[in-house]
């Protein structure tokens, strides 16, 4: 298992790099150049060449890359000239703040979409099974920054059960059952459509599991129906969900862009589409590599996961 | 007399744990270097179980895998490696599973014309009655040329199998385990036609199969296949009645028979591929293996006659 | 394609996505002959609007534009661009996955490589650069959700390529002369081509959603011109002033996405043969049992079959598998159930304990006494109790029939424990004896293997300790032999036999192979068309077959030292069990059948030698 571990971890070096190259080089073609756009369209070109040589952007492309990922590998992504701060300083603030707002919406949508696809599955054309159907299509057909809307309107503006928007600082500030307080409606708003993909494919991988020979074993040495059920079965089902949880996870981050928005929470999605806006390319690219990276190491964690769960793949 | 076909050390082996780049982590030798030959006319019948490299074989002697080492030839002349067009005009394959070997989506009359077509270039009317001419030879009706392949059954599938094979005009068939999917009153008809086919058309045959009683009824000789070698080969009256090698005692002592009493319940099983013991591959299970059989791979000698054997220690007959 | 349409119609789902798509595009394929506002021409005097006031239907936004007229351009513009991005990334996806999949070996490597490297970003961060390089706007964003999507149809499309690539018929195309560009364009594509349309199909809706995302940002679509996410974007700000400006778009976006994937759903499952064919349908832990009357007891015996009756009810089809079985096994005694398959004797032996995967099998007649007691339609409670304790089961296919990913020793210590209330290191202790009594050789290392790490004579050996758990008295054995090599085959069986010698064990042997039954069995019951035809002691009915099947069905088969031989058929096929011919379901095949062969049923005849024909062997 360790062997598996390290073989893992090893071959995400490759993938970081193919990543932080991607990102380099569309970053590098996004069209006009940066000290334009940091002096200003009324900047003289001698000031401009003068910035462009004091960011080294006068080098070819390659010595570029190459300084960018040495500085990278050091935790320097240089400084966000609209903020004025370094890029680490600002993508590690709001990153805490996403993580807040995914990791609940993730835990949220892979116990509720597994749980819910299980007995979907174990009932199969029964009432709780089209109950679930159901509101597993309305759940992935609900775009989630328009649910976010729907629920501050219900909760925020109707019941006033909750806070319209916004979070105050993780540490400090009204302490976390103020957090809850905020993160309740957008967590919800994040993990519906999750959930219903989750629970959706955990139902069918459940129903072709459960028309296994081995599962006919287990009822034929007279293992009880429950454990035949939550026991054999979704064990092997978990080795088709599983991966799928991991992208799940892409897409859970990919949506807290659309809740932050809606819900004016700070986290790294606002800031990326603030930062695409005013043309920020240091704190866009940085962001994205950070984000990226964070990514990659969760889906090893998916990864070693499933080897744990599955011995055929630990080799 | 002439031979139809002639291996000369034929060999394949396998990468396991390939690498992007750089060579791979190990090879596996699914069939090492092994020298047949088939007359003109004859039921070449070979025998193993699974791991034998009877498949590996079979792919190797139509083409569709380029061996590692070693060289074929058909009719004294050699053939180009791994080029299955040129090798398809003179010995084709029949596949184990009729029903996987056809492609869901088109018509018979399509799978029928696919030879035709690119090996004889066939077209219009010639076309035609060929095609119908293919399907009555393997005792199919006419209408069965517009429908798709799930319409059949397995004994039906497999004679559209053969007939698409025939359509190429070989002068050989590799018979891979033709029957094995079929039940036994399905596999009679199937054996009958392969008979009739060989006498009127003048092939020759090669019968790959796991099942001794089969091999035993179709064939002129046998060859017997273990981990990859060539362990016995001779005359089909005498390969199972007086087994040289004992690996082939083994297993016609193991095969069910009506009236026998259950027998060849002899312990153990095929060594690790990936990790081959020294000498022969068959001593850790043999009774009669000496510290020589531990050491060194014994090479195919002649025994009796026809018959043939690798083995330190051959039975007598 | 008939049948397709009419699949899809009947899933009720399906149609009413089917429904309400095929009105949002009516809809917003008319939308320029409609009378409606210019969508874009603003009046703010007229601003927010409710809706049905006055000329504006559904109101206005905050720039007072009539808000349907914007709906229904939106709508427009919408599935337009979803629709393109599904397209793009679905032929743009699908062909690199066939390449990659078809050629394999480096080609498919560094390709699969690139991809993993694509889907290593969060979808959207992916989607923010490229609109981040390409600049905001409407055909940017297009591009950037379907280059987004490209991976997952390269992947899947991929994984199907593969495949089909490794079935025979590629192999025999091959043969046939074709060359790589001819077997990929003739036989890959065409096996492909549904593949990618249910995936398009499924995917379209999550496409619209993603480009009204981008829209919504304000990355798509650039004003004055207005998707459906744009709108929703921009009424955000009066979201609590005039939730109707938000409404409205967000309700049709949910319309289009859900109607897609409803329909998408039914396209899928209409396309899927498994579903066709109830494969899908989850197996209940018991077979379901509909039957009328219960049979008296015929006669003694451990355990006893009395007119079973197993049918498979598949849409408005009736397979009738098993169709009035009487069988008994006797305490010690080894009895033989032998036939082709498809004569029901599989389902025969799963029925005893209501195995039979159920929808769609259905026990319609008959009972299964075991010591007297009838088990069909016994409470789930009961019968569970008695599986595996009184009636253990040994499967044909060992990998497939042990659990993947649970070690055999656990899998034998929960046998253990599903009936004897006893602790886990008792369990273990007996589980490890198990292990010995099959004489696995080392029980203590192989307890903690995994069954992919055994060789097949292994795990068959797992799966008979795992049937000898609870000691029972009954083994049901079916066609245990018959995955595994013959000279493994050889030793399983002599260790079935010694163990039925020591233990006592009675065993209903299911198997195709009349040596094996000559071999092993006392008695021998042959079944066609699921009825048992003759049964009586082994020797006699090998030596002397009653029935003109057996006779016919023995001489078919090649016997080792028979020497070459031609081999006697029987021409023609089995009867399909959903179509049985009136009468003797074998008189179309055989050579001495009359005109009474064709109609009623056929008696059995005999007390010890029990055959159901007419015109018995031997005698006129």
């Amino acid at each position: 298992m360790g062997g598996y571990i390290l073989k893992r971890l090893v071959s995400a070096v490759p993938v970081l790099l193919g990543i932080s190259l991607i990102v380099f080089v569309i970053m590098a073609m996004i069209p006009g150049d940066p000290a334009t756009a940091i002096l200003g369209s009324y900047a003289t070109p001698e000031n401009v060449e003068r910035l462009n040589r004091y960011l080294g952007l006068d080098r070819p492309l390659w010595q570029q890359y190459l300084t960018w990922l040495g500085n990278l590998l050091q935790g320097d992504l240089g400084r966000s000239f609209a903020l004025n701060r370094p890029v680490l300083d600002e993508v590690l603030e709001r990153f805490s703040a996403t993580l807040i707002l995914a990791g609940t919406a993730f835990v949220l949508c892979a116990l509720a979409g597994i749980v819910a696809g299980v007995v979907s599955a174990a009932r199969q054309y029964g009432l709780a099974d089209k109950a679930i159907t159901f509101a597993v299509i309305l759940g992935i057909s609900v775009p989630s920054f328009f649910l976010g809307m729907m629920l501050i309107l219900l909760f925020a503006v109707q019941l006033r059960w909750f806070p319209v928007s916004g979070m105050y600082a993780v540490w400090g500030g009204g302490g976390p059952g103020d957090l809850l307080h905020h993160l309740a409606m957008p967590a919800l708003a994040l993990s519906l459509v999750a959930t219903g993909v989750i629970a959706r494919l955990t139902r069918g991988a459940m129903l072709e599991v459960l028309r296994q020979d081995f599962i006919r074993t287990a009822r034929a040495k007279g293992v009880p129906e429950r454990r035949v059920i939550w026991g054999h079965a979704l064990r092997v089902a978990m080795v088709s969900v599983i991966p799928v949880l991991g992208i799940q996870a892409g897409f859970v981050l990919s949506g807290a862009v659309y809740v932050e928005m809606v819900f004016q929470w700070p986290g790294v999605g606002r800031m990326l589409v603030e930062a695409i806006l005013k043309r920020d390319i240091l704190l866009v690219q940085g962001g994205v590599v950070f984000i990226a990276a964070c990514y990659v190491a969760f889906n090893i964690a998916v990864d070693v996961a499933q080897g744990l769960l599955d011995p055929r793949i630990r080799t | 007399m002439t031979l139809a076909l002639q291996t000369f050390a034929l060999a394949r082996s396998f990468a396991v744990g390939r690498r992007l780049i750089g060579p791979p982590r190990a090879r596996v030798h699914a069939v090492r270097p092994m020298s047949l030959q088939v007359r003109q006319g004859e039921t070449l019948g070979v025998v193993g179980e699974s791991g034998c490299g009877k498949s590996t074989l079979a792919r190797m002697l139509v083409g569709l895998l380029p061996p590692s080492a070693g060289r074929i030839e058909i009719e004294g002349r050699q053939l180009d490696r791994a080029d299955p067009a040129a090798f398809g005009r003179l010995i084709q394959y029949v596949f184990q599973d009729p029903v996987s070997s056809l492609n869901p989506r088109k018509t018979i009359r399509q799978i029928l014309e696919a030879p035709l077509r690119h090996l004889h270039g066939l077209r219009g009317a010639a076309l035609q009655d060929r095609t119908a001419g293919l399907l009555a030879s393997v005792n199919l009706r006419d209408a069965f040329l517009t429908r798709y392949p799930h319409e059949f059954s397995g004994g039906q599938a497999q004679r559209i199998g053969i007939a698409r094979a025939l359509a190429a005009d070989p002068r050989i068939l590799i018979l891979d385990e033709p029957v094995s999917a079929l039940d036994v009153s399905v596999q009679a008809q199937v054996l009958n036609l392969l008979g009739d086919l060989k006498s009127r058309l003048g092939l020759t045959y090669v019968f790959i199969s796991h099942d001794l009683a089969v091999v035993e009824a179709v064939s002129d000789r046998i060859a017997v296949l273990y981990f990859g070698a060539l362990v016995e080969s001779g005359p089909a009256e005498r390969v199972f009645a007086t087994p040289r090698h004992p690996y082939t005692r083994l297993l016609a002592a193991s095969a069910p028979v009506v009236g026998r009493p259950l027998g060849g319940a002899q312990s153990g099983e095929l060594p690790d591929p990936m990790n081959p013991p020294p000498g022969c591959a068959f001593a850790g299970r043999c009774p009669l293996a000496t510290a020589l059989c531990r050491q060194e791979a014994p090479v195919l000698r002649a025994i009796e006659g026809e018959q043939f054997a690798a083995c330190h220690h051959p039975l007598a007959s | 394609m008939r049948l397709f349409l009419r699949l899809l119609l009947r899933n009720r789902l399906a149609g009413f996505g089917a429904v309400v798509l095929a009105a949002i595009v009516v809809l917003a394929l008319v939308t320029p002959l409609l009378p409606l506002h210019p969508p874009n021409a603003t009046n703010t005097a007229d601003r927010f609007l409710r809706p049905l006031s006055g000329a504006h239907l559904l109101g206005t936004d905050h720039l007072g534009r009539d808000l349907l007229s914007r709906l229904l351009w939106g709508t427009r513009l919408s599935l337009a661009v979803g629709f393109a991005a599904a397209v793009t990334a679905g032929l743009a996806g699908a062909a690199i996955g066939v390449v990659a999949g078809f050629f394999g070996g480096r080609t498919d490597n560094l390709t699969m490589r690139g991809i993993d490297m694509l889907m290593a970003f969060p979808y959207i961060l992916l989607a923010l650069a490229i609109v981040a390089v390409l600049g905001p706007g409407l055909m940017n964003a297009l591009i950037a959700v379907a280059v987004v999507n490209i991976p997952f149809f390269a992947r899947n499309i991929r994984g199907v390529t593969v495949g089909i690539a490794h079935r025979e018929f590629i192999d025999a195309a091959r043969l046939s002369g074709l060359g790589n560009a001819g077997i990929l364009w003739s036989e890959v594509v065409p096996n492909v081509v549904p593949v990618v349309v249910i995936a398009m199909s499924t995917t379209i809706g999550w496409m619209i959603l993603e480009t009204a995302g981008l829209s919504f940002l304000g990355l798509g679509s650039q004003p004055p011109q207005a998707d459906l996410g744009s709108m929703l974007g921009e009424a955000r700000a009066a979201l609590i002033t005039a939730p109707h400006t938000s409404v409205v778009p967000g309700v049709m976006i949910l319309l289009i996405v859900m109607s897609v994937n409803l329909l998408g759903d039914g396209i899928r499952d209409a396309l899927d043969p498994r579903l066709r064919s109830g494969a899908l349908a989850r197996p209940m832990a018991a077979t379901r049992v509909a039957r009328r009357s219960v049979p008296p007891p015929s006669g003694e015996g451990l355990l006893r079959l009395d007119g079973l009756e197993t049918q498979f009810h598949v849409g408005s089809r009736i397979f009738r598998a098993v169709n009035g079985v009487s069988l008994a096994l006797n305490p010690g005694e080894c009895l033989g159930l032998i036939g082709e398959s498809g004569s029901g004797k599989s389902v025969t032996a799963m029925s005893v304990m209501g195995l039979v995967a159920s929808p769609p099998g259905v026990i319609t007649a008959g009972a299964v006494r075991l010591q007297g007691r009838d088990l069909i339609g016994a409470p789930y409670e009961v019968l569970r109790g008695l599986r595996g304790s009184k009636v253990a089961y040994v499967f044909q296919d060992p990998l497939s029939t042990l659990h993947p990913l649970y070690r055999i020793g656990d899998q034998l210590a929960e046998a253990i424990r599903a009936h004897a209330p006893v602790g886990r290191a008792e369990a273990r202790a007996r589980a490890l004896r198990l292990l010995h009594d099959v004489r696995i050789p080392n029980p203590g290392d192989r307890a903690d293997a995994f069954p992919h790490e055994l060789s097949g004579g292994m795990r068959q050996r797992v799966g008979i300790a795992m049937a000898l758990a609870n000691d029972p008295d009954i083994i049901i054995a079916d066609e245990p032999t018959t995955a595994l090599d013959v000279t493994v085959q050889a030793q399983v069986l002599a260790l079935l036999d010694d163990l039925r010698g020591s233990r006592g064990l009675a065993i209903l042997f299911i198997t195709h192979d009349f040596g094996v039954v000559s071999q092993l069995c006392d008695r021998v019951a042959v079944m066609y068309a699921g009825q048992v035809v003759e049964e009586g002691p082994t020797a006699e009915v090998l030596a002397a077959p009653a029935h003109p099947y057996t006779r016919r069905l023995i001489a078919c088969v090649p016997e080792l030292g028979a020497g070459r031989r031609a081999l006697a058929a029987i021409p023609g096929l089995p009867p399909a069990v959903d179509d049985l011919p009136p009468g003797c379901a074998f008189a179309p095949r055989c050579d001495r059948a009359t005109d009474a062969c064709q109609s009623g049923e056929v008696a059995v005849s005999g007390s010890l030698h029990k055959v159901r024909c007419h015109h018995p062997e031997g005698r006129p």
